[in-house]
């Protein structure tokens, strides 16, 4: 088993493979289960995930809050209607990502990946660029397992959630595995993968999580969006051959240390940034009748 | 490694909106269930960290009461779990702590009904992902990715070895065991996560050792 990216890619390119093939036969070795039994699981991850996008893009999503719900609709008409700037793949990347994490705060059911908190980012690239590529369905459940071989990296060498690293441990996370996810479906190699990995977790490093009330609403949704945007261009860079200047597995070390020096007022406790801001309490106090105790 | 499978990652299936918040807190509550082995009849909730400061927020009550009622993460019901539990007759009695724990998203659950309790302490490490790091006073460190099996014993010399050699002779691999005890010569708990499944037959050979009080097999899956 593979413990860091740079090992990661080594068994890729050492054996001419792709990450996702490396992911699936580590999973059957350490599970014990066979290839059919593996793929299954993650197929039904896939359809929860397609059932997400549509409904967040059909649907009247509202929170129960009322704060968020509605905006991945939104960009999605403002594309039909407007002459838009940043491209139709990035926006419907953006736009799926908003819906499956308009869904989640819905209480909907959704994938986490690595969490609910960041749950927009892999299927709502992955969607967008099928649109353009037009993948088979095996490549779109591939797409899953280097999502999730980057995700176990930096998992273990890391953290993924932001009660424990900031937002840069769950949105972060999940931009770089999407980032690495849409290298290999565009059909870039594993180093390009790891390139996109560093060149989009560098961009979120210090990013903090500082939820306003505690709900997993404002601002996620809205760092869900811009992470599959990151994640997007992050991609397309790297295939375009440009490389991070500190490797992958380095930057993944500096999220950690970064996490570790970040105050428990920015991890995940309503207590700072943004949920401290006098907006913030408003909206807490109006949703909680009284303010929380702090 | 914390994290072992592609799954943990990408996954699980659950209601939102909190992976750590709701799904983790779902799964503790859970823990605590099949522990227990049936409904209990009153459930005394202590939430730390961050579960004390957001729990409103993130549905954490409603999800720990869910995995109280032995829902899956998934399921749907959970968002009517507080309602469930009230019909069911299940008294719930949740409080905040101010104490610093070692990890933000810990949880303390004590059940009961009118003839015994269990008291499980777990905390939520991200992602859905849990760890129980204490069961009635053991102090221990168990993910339950796997079917882990609970044994409960006298705290003296070759038990370890009497229920090794059963797994033995069933030749059932051992992947992580973990013992712990409340003091020298008294109870003993052994936790064992096995490679192949441990059957009905095997857990009944296992309770029949000389010294065992209890033997159970708990599996979230």
């Amino acid at each position: 088993m593979f413990r860091n990216v740079a090992e990661l890619v080594e068994l890729a390119e050492s054996q001419g493979k792709k990450i996702s093939e490396v992911m699936i036969e580590a999973e059957m070795e350490v599970s014990q289960r066979s290839r059919d039994a593996i793929m299954q699981d993650m197929y039904a991850n896939l359809d929860v995930m397609e059932k997400a996008v549509r409904r967040g893009l059909t649907e009247d999503i509202r929170s129960h809050s009322g704060l968020t719900g509605g905006d991945a609709k939104k960009l999605q008409e403002y594309m039909k209607n407007k002459t838009f700037l940043s491209g139709p793949t990035l926006l419907n990347a953006v736009s799926m990502s908003v819906a499956v994490n308009e869904v989640n705060a819905a209480m909907g059911t959704i994938v986490a990946t690595p969490t609910a908190g960041a749950c927009g980012i892999v299927p709502g690239t992955l969607f967008a660029v099928s649109d353009k590529l037009q993948p088979t369905r095996d490549e779109m459940v591939n797409y899953l397992f280097t999502a999730g071989a980057i995700g176990y990296c930096i998992a273990n060498n890391a953290f993924i959630s932001g009660a424990a690293g900031g937002c840069q441990a769950e949105v972060g996370s999940a931009t770089a595995m999407a980032a690495a996810a849409i290298v290999e479906i565009a059909g870039g190699t594993p180093e390009e993968s790891a390139q996109a990995v560093a060149i989009a977790l560098k961009n979120m490093l210090g990013l903090v999580c500082d939820p306003v009330a505690g709900l997993v609403e404002v601002p996620c949704v809205k760092r869900n969006a811009m992470g599959a945007a990151i994640a997007t261009v992050a991609a397309d860079m790297a295939m375009a051959g440009i490389k991070s200047v500190i490797p992958t597995d380095e930057v993944i070390e500096a999220m950690y240390r970064i996490g570790c020096a970040m105050p428990t007022t920015l991890k995940e406790t309503a207590q700072g940034g943004l949920a401290a801001t006098q907006t913030g309490r408003q909206i807490e106090a109006k949703i909680f009748g009284v303010r929380m105790e702090k | 490694m914390k994290y072992k499978s592609v799954f943990d990652i990408i996954g699980p299936i659950m209601v939102g909106p909190s992976s750590s918040h709701t799904a983790g807190a779902a799964r503790i509550g859970r823990v605590a269930r099949k522990l227990f082995g049936k409904e209990p009849k009153r459930a005394k909730i202590t939430f730390y960290g961050s579960f004390a400061k957001t729990y409103q927020g993130h549905g954490s009550d409603v999800a720990t009461v869910a995995g109280i009622l032995d829902f899956d993460t998934s399921d749907l019901r959970l968002k009517n779990s507080l309602l469930i539990a009230e019909k069911a007759g299940m008294e719930v009695d949740l409080t905040t702590s101010e104490v610093l724990t070692e990890h933000p998203n810990t949880a303390r659950i004590k059940l009961s009904d009118d003839q015994e309790s269990i008291e499980v302490v777990g905390v939520s490490i991200g992602g859905g992902k849990i760890e129980v790091l204490e069961i009635n006073g053991f102090t221990l460190q168990l993910g339950f990715d796997s079917p882990t099996m609970l044994v409960l014993h006298e705290d003296r010399f070759g038990m370890i070895a009497a229920v090794a050699k059963i797994l033995t002779q069933h030749k059932i691999n051992v992947g992580l065991m973990e013992v712990s005890r409340h003091d020298r010569g008294a109870r003993a708990l052994m936790a064992i996560e096995t490679d192949a499944p441990v059957s009905a037959e095997v857990l009944e050979e296992i309770r029949q050792i000389p010294y065992v009080f209890d033997v159970s097999l708990l599996s979230l899956n």
